[in-house]
């Protein structure tokens, strides 16, 4: 208990730093998105890829283009990965095998880093740096155009009109992602995380044993991997990995990384819809379920109560000790918390009930704050769906920031919603069904069942950490969550797309005394609970038969 | 949609994708290589030189055996570098309350102290299987046995323990850890030392 | 009751028609429909359930998915009752089929309550024959539904008019209270706004000629009786909405009880089908599914009672998000008449001669400005009031060229009455010369937003000179600015559209309270004035009766049009008020409001309670595979199948505990959308989660009591 003080100290320093940033960096998205001029680099790249800059797609368009990108994204990235061995610093390590490659493809683009590959002992550093991290730019950059597309429908009035997808996203990388990763690529440079390519160097060590030290481009992917929401790690062990994350510092730069563009878009947000009330209060939303959550997952590892932790006397098994417990689950919540799939300790061995909380954070349907736009997008579903329930309430037919949610805006909504619990639900239902799948638990019981549970939880979120008992590598779940990340990351922005379009296409309602004011505290009550009680309905049988079940006994 | 805007999608993509591509991909991490040569030792590694060897890296964690030596934090990857990774065990299961219970009393058999006293950071396996860490209570109680199978003072081993015992930055981030390789390497310098 | 009542009116002709009638002692078949639907008693539901077991057609209950879901699940819990029969196991079965019959139920006492209304409205649809004309003038007697759009009929005293139509030729006394439920018989004449005529309705006095203008089928009538017994009733876009939100519910339950048996045959805790069926049951949507749709038929029926007519319920819906409301001012804001609210004498006139001349000008004008005045001379001075007028004084009627009127005494003394400009004109030209003060005063008058009239006299040899002047002022109606600011409560701007000058029309709408006004208002400008406030977003509202009114009728989001305004009028509006009340439209508003409430309302009660159901029946279908779940079952059920069997039988109870407020509708108190969602919130948010807590663990007491039952 005596590491309370602190680890809260070190949790409300992230906070500050998130809260210093929150307006200069939602400010700055905000300008790239509605300026009309280009930087010189980027009429270089429009030029290159044959785009006409100045043209705004319909969303019909936008998806499309959208969609080829991914589709051309998955392909190179695959081929990449099954090819790797003639590529330059391979480092002598083979291609994958097509499952894994599949799966491994599909997992970058779709912006959720699931691997099911061993990091070093897997990839070289061409596949990692050209492949893999490239990828950690351009899906966030994805992410980020769906939100800002649907921003501008939420802005505009009567246009069919939501922007260029080829803009949205080059400059998305090339004016947000890529400045910010470089220079925290420098600073966790300079913490210690590697960035060489150097073959593993081996060691002759004063116990006369010999080890085998890797290198790798590890710096400039852990940044964006951070910044991305990604998660995807160079080594296996992830962000637990010393040359990854080496000291308490850079831990908590990381968790910062993690939550900074997902909590300055929703200031972003607010700039671009003309009303930043509205910003803070989807960001008080996200508030609430992420200190609920951080505070349950914190209290859970504390107390510790059950079996092997309490006999070792404290929460540290599968966690580092520079992290600390509290370091450690404030990485598990804001990893699992905004999709970036990072880990830093074993979520598998985590108290029942802490990771319980885990598998509860995804399936919020990462919202609070989410991946990065993937985040927002996420809550304004949940806005929409709070907006039309409470909007009977008082008697008008619901409308949020002026715009009506009618019978296509209830669908389109309610069908985003429904895609993630939908592709969980019934891959895993198919999963546990397959002997083969079941004998890739390392455990069988409550625990086996949360294995499996988050594996199809975090590929349908997208989010990517792992449970890691679950031997995921087997050609069967290789194709099946990739499918589920496939579903939980398109289809919602196919969705997500065309409500932009039906909002963008409408008049503004104007407000008045009998509108159902949608940045209050009420109302913000009101979204974290719906996003609660929708996830914690759908998800609780599975729960009381994994996490609830374990810890009860 | 035509084959023909299909194709014009396609390509467009695909160039798009390239030319990102050796921006984000090859100029960027090539970059933060450069600004690494410009501190290599945190670019390479942190590696520990010894008489100008290398003997492993201050951040990777190494198993150390056999009374003379400061033992590191069990390993689920018995400290293979290239096989980072947790034990994974649930902390319900069964297997792993044996192992700790075991683990407690080998702990105490071999520091030679009632089992309560071992602290659990001797007994639980790190995420990463390279914890470089122990915690200094776990030092501390190693201290004896160290110093007596090294034949130095007591004293000696706990200055080095607390030489090495780095407090959280700022006081509050992070926990006070001994980096067990640079301990156990200053014990081998101080060993010589007080042998000369 | 038996009201003899004489009406007067002109004939285009110029003859006189006058009659004394009196209408039917036997109460009329509306007035009975729309008093007949008011409180609900158990005797409904009882009365209703053989509609309710017919609606267990699988043909119609697919209508509603969630409900059809449930029959499926009771159709298979029955099969499995048979198969494997136990007390449980026909509990389970017996309560499904019942949370279906109660679904039902709801929605055949909403059904009933208007059938009982079209009954009596059909009643008013006797006659058969009309008395066409054809093209030579010819009589030629056919049934009335054989008459098409155009077709000229003639109807005679003591005929029913054989359907809607305008009348062309003549006038009439007309009883419609087949229609309105309003005794008084009314006139209708050819030519000008009193033209329409409604089938079904009694010619009482003369006789006229009618130009048909609906099809067979399509009158009036006909859609009002569709109407209230919610025939061609269509889901309206919110319902659309909402039940697309539950079919995705429905789907996400549906999903986790198929993915809940894999799960369950892995940790070793397979579950038998009928309590997956059962916890399938509890989970979707039920509590709204099954009063969804009588919440609708509710919502109109309480906008038939009040008597009015909606043509959609997307206009009833519509009604609820209007944000901007115009108003005429005559007759809506203000008393029909203007009154005399002051004497104002010039300097010089004493009041009492001032009181005196204007009393005596007034005698003999009969018009309600011309009572007002006589009136209030008699209160404000009440030595006038002995005063009579000389028997043989001459009283010269207001003529609309001259704009005054005037009496002259036997003495020859003249005193006139009128229009400022036009009095002054005239004591000029009689020698008389005009004080300076008198044109002051009718113009405070005007800014005040009264009518000024000037009274002067002009005795025998004498200059005209002006005595003062008489305010008439528009009397606000009583409890006006209570309602608007009521209104405003509710996010409503109200438009008062007139046809005074700026000045009168702002006076009035400051003394009224209404937001804005539109002065010297044409068709025109309130057409042009309804599409800026659309453009900048906002939904209309309006009341018209006018054939000119109809165009801004039509474009405004809800038109109500009166029932004794023109066929146009009504054909342009999608609301007919049959009391003819323009204040009626507060009375819309709310009812709109208070239907997509009771949606929500209901909506978040049916989500709430599944939060109860989970900790009943998830701990008992686990606590043999995992003891520890035991501390789940915070209600301390008995067993796991009295637990399921409670969950089940409340959720069905439920249903039928909600029946009257889904057709009386959550009470809704005009106040500031937050504080109504905080005060909903708590009451249907909070209680849903607390009530099936308590009730789930009532019912499980109950179900202890029975042996057998484990």
């Amino acid at each position: 208990m005596a590491a309370l003080i602190p680890g809260i100290l070190q949790i409300l320093l992230v906070f500050a730093a998130l809260a210093l940033c929150y307006r200069p960096l939602g400010d700055y998205m905000a300008r790239v998105f509605t300026t009309t001029s280009h930087w010189r680099v980027e009429r270089a790249i429009y030029r290159l890829g044959g785009i006409n800059p100045d043209a705004e797609q319909g969303w019909r368009s936008y998806l499309r283009s959208l969609l080829w990108f991914s589709l051309v994204s998955i392909l190179l990235l695959y081929l990449i990965v099954r090819t790797q061995s003639v590529l330059p610093f391979a480092g002598g390590h083979t291609g994958l095998t097509p499952d894994q490659a599949w799966n491994t493809a599909v997992s970058f683009v779709t912006n959720t880093n699931w691997q099911s590959y061993s990091g070093e002992a897997a990839l070289g550093v061409s596949a990692q740096a050209v492949g893999l991290a490239v990828q950690n730019f351009l899906s966030a950059a994805v992410g980020i155009a769906v939100a800002v597309a649907l921003f501008r429908g939420l802005a505009r009035t009567e246009t069919s009109q939501l922007g260029n997808f080829w803009v949205d996203l080059v400059r998305g990388s090339v004016r947000i992602l890529l400045p910010l990763s470089t220079v925290f690529a420098v600073v966790l440079l300079a913490g210690g995380v590697v960035q060489n390519l150097a073959d593993p160097v081996t060691v002759h060590t004063l116990g006369g044993a010999v080890q085998h030290i890797p290198g790798g481009t590890v710096a400039s992917q852990e940044a964006i991997k951070n910044l991305g929401t990604n998660g995807g790690g160079y080594f296996n062990a992830n962000a637990a990995h010393p040359f990854e994350n080496p000291s308490a510092w850079t831990n908590l730069l990381q968790v910062f990384l993690m939550l900074l563009i997902p909590v300055a878009l929703t200031r972003t947000f607010g700039v671009m819809i003309g009303s930043k009330k509205h910003g803070y209060a989807i960001l008080s939303a996200m508030g609430i379920l992420y200190i609920a959550s951080l505070a349950g997952v914190i209290a859970s590892e504390l107390v510790n109560a059950s079996g092997a932790l309490h006999a070792a006397g404290s929460a540290l098994e599968g966690k580092e000790l520079r992290f600390g417990v509290i370091g450690s689950d404030f990485f598990a919540v804001s990893t699992t918390m905004t999709s970036t799939g990072a880990t830093d300790a074993a979520h598998s061995s985590f108290t029942p009930l802490g990771g319980g909380l885990l598998v509860l954070n995804m399936v919020l349907g990462e919202i609070s704050p989410g991946g990065v736009g993937s985040g927002m997008y996420g809550m304004l579903m949940i806005a929409i769906l709070s907006v039309f329930i409470a909007g009977l309430m008082v008697g008008r037919t619901p409308e949020y920031l002026g715009k009506k949610i009618g019978p296509s805006q209830m669908k389109l909504a309610s069908l985003a919603i429904l895609v993630m619990p939908a592709t969980v639900l019934i891959g895993t239902a198919v999963a546990f069904s397959l002997p083969s799948v079941r004998a890739s638990l390392s455990t069988s019981g409550p625990h086996g069942l949360t294995e499996l549970l988050y594996a199809f939880v975090s590929a349908a979120n997208n989010n990517g950490s792992a449970f890691a008992g679950l031997s995921a590598n087997t050609p069967v779940l290789n194709v099946m969550l990739g499918l589920a990340m496939l579903l939980g990351r398109f289809l919602p922005i196919i969705l997500v797309l065309a409500l932009a379009s039906t909002f963008a296409e409408q008049r503004r309602v104007p407000d008045t005394a009998g509108t159902l004011p949608t940045h209050r505290p009420l109302f913000i009550g009101v979204m974290a609970g719906v996003a609660l009680l929708v996830s914690a309905l759908t998800f609780l049988p599975a729960l009381a038969l994994g996490p609830i079940a374990e810890a009860l006994g | 949609m035509s084959a023909s805007s299909s194709l014009r999608s396609f390509g467009t993509a695909l160039r798009t994708l390239l030319v990102l591509t050796v921006l984000l991909g090859i100029l960027y991490p090539a970059a933060i290589l450069l600004v690494g040569r410009a501190m290599p030792a945190a670019a390479d590694g942190s590696l520990v030189l010894d008489h100008g060897k290398v003997v492993g890296s201050s951040l990777i964690g190494q198993d150390f055996t056999g009374d003379t030596w400061f033992h590191p934090r069990p390993s689920a990857g018995k400290y293979d570098a290239l096989d980072s990774g947790a034990s994974n065990l649930a902390p319900t299961s069964k297997d792993l309350a044996k192992q700790i219970e075991d683990l407690r009393a080998q702990v105490a058999k071999t520091e030679n102290v009632s089992p309560d006293k071992v602290p659990a950071d001797a007994l639980t396996a790190s995420a990463s299987g390279l914890d470089p860490d122990i915690s200094p209570e776990y030092a501390r109680l190693q201290s004896a046995r160290v110093a007596a199978a090294r034949h130095l003072s007591e004293e000696t081993v706990a200055r080095l323990v607390r030489e090495h015992t780095e407090e959280p930055l700022l006081g509050f981030i992070g926990v006070p850890t001994v980096n067990v390789l640079e301990l156990n390497l200053a014990l081998e310098h101080a060993a010589g030392s007080e042998a000369q | 009751m038996t009201t003899p009542t004489t009406e007067t009116t002109s004939d285009p002709l110029g003859s006189t028609v006058s009659t004394s009638t009196t209408t039917s002692a036997k109460p009329s078949a509306a007035a009975t429909a729309r008093t007949s639907g008011g409180a609900f008693s158990p005797r409904q539901m009882v009365s209703s359930i053989p509609a309710a077991l017919r609606k267990l057609d699988p043909r119609i209950m697919i209508k509603t998915p969630v409900m059809f879901l449930v029959e499926v699940g009771a159709a298979f819990t029955t099969v499995m009752a048979i198969i494997s029969p136990s007390l449980f196991a026909w509990g389970i079965a017996i309560w499904l089929w019942l949370t279906v019959i109660f679904a039902n139920l709801a929605e055949a006492v909403a059904e009933g309550r208007g059938r009982a209304q079209a009954d009596s409205l059909r009643a008013a649809r006797t006659t058969t024959t009309a008395a066409r004309l054809d093209a030579g003038g010819h009589i030629e007697i056919v049934p009335a539904t054989a008459l098409r759009r155009d077709d000229r009929v003639r109807v005679r005293a003591g005929e029913v008019i054989p359907g809607d139509g305008d009348v062309i030729e003549g006038a009439a006394t007309v009883d419609e209270s087949a229609v309105t439920g309003e005794s008084a018989p009314v006139i209708r004449e050819s030519g000008g706004d009193r033209c329409a005529v409604t089938g079904g309705t009694r010619v009482l006095s003369d006789t006229i000629i009618v130009q048909i203008t609906s099809e067979p089928g399509e009158t009036f009538l006909d859609r009002m009786i569709a109407l209230v017994e919610g025939a061609t009733r269509q889901k309206t876009p919110n319902e659309i909405a909402l039940n697309i939100l539950l079919a995705v519910l429905t789907i996400i339950f549906l999903l986790v009880i198929l993915n809940l048996q894999p799960l369950a045959i892995f940790s070793g805790a397979r579950q038998s089908l009928i309590v997956l069926t059962a916890l399938l049951v509890c989970l979707i949507p039920t509590t709204i599914g099954a009063l969804l749709s009588a919440i609708g038929i509710a919502g109109m029926d309480r906008l038939v009672q009040r008597g009015v007519l909606a043509r959609s319920g997307r206009a009833v819906e519509a009604a609820g998000d209007v944000s901007t409301l115009l108003l005429d001012k005559t007759g809506t804001i203000t008393e029909g008449d203007r009154k005399a609210t002051g004497l104002l004498p010039v300097t010089g006139v004493s009041a009492d001669d001032l009181a005196r001349a204007a009393r005596l000008s007034s005698l003999a004008d009969e018009t309600p400005e011309g009572r007002s005045v006589v009136t209030y001379a008699e209160e404000q001075f009440p030595a006038q009031s002995a005063i009579a007028a000389p028997a043989d004084a001459e009283f010269v009627p207001f003529q609309a060229k001259t704009r005054m009127s005037a009496i002259v005494l036997p003495t020859g003394e003249k005193i006139v009455k009128g229009a400022t400009n036009e009095v002054l004109a005239w004591v000029e030209a009689h020698d008389g010369t005009v004080p300076a003060d008198a044109r002051t005063i009718a113009d405070e008058v005007s800014a005040g937003g009264g009518t000024a009239l000037v009274v002067a006299t002009h005795a025998p040899e004498m200059p005209a000179r002006v005595l003062g002047v008489i305010r008439l002022s528009d009397i606000v109606k009583a409890g006006m600015p209570e309602r608007f600011a009521r209104l405003r409560a509710m996010g409503i701007r109200t438009v008062m559209i007139t046809g005074d000058n700026r000045l009168t029309a702002q006076a009035i709408a400051a003394e009224a309270g209404v937001d804005d006004f539109l002065a010297e208002a044409t068709p025109e400008d309130k057409l042009a004035l309804i599409r800026r406030e659309q453009e900048g977003g906002h939904l209309v509202a309006m009341t018209g009766d006018g054939t000119n009114d109809a165009p801004a009728l039509a474009q405004a989001d809800v038109g109500v049009a009166m029932n004794t305004g023109t066929s146009a009028a009504k054909e342009a509006g999608n609301m007919v008020d049959l009391d003819s009340d323009p204040t009626k439209l507060i009375e819309i508003v709310e009812i709109g409001k208070q239907l997509l409430i009771t949606r929500g309302a209901l909506t978040t009660f049916s989500i709430a309670n599944d939060v109860a159901k989970y900790f009943a029946v998830i701990p008992a279908m686990f606590v043999a595979a995992f003891p520890g779940l035991a501390a789940l079952n915070i209600m301390g059920l008995h067993s796991p199948e009295s637990a399921i069997l409670s969950a089940v039988i409340f959720n069905a109870l439920v249903i039928i505990v909600l029946i009257p407020l889904a057709l009386r509708g959550v009470r809704y108190r005009p106040q500031a959308a937050a504080k109504l969602l905080g005060h909903n919130l708590l009451v249907f948010g909070v209680g849903g989660l607390i009530i099936p807590f308590l009730g789930i663990k009532v019912i499980d007491l109950i179900l202890t009591l029975i042996p057998g039952l484990n």
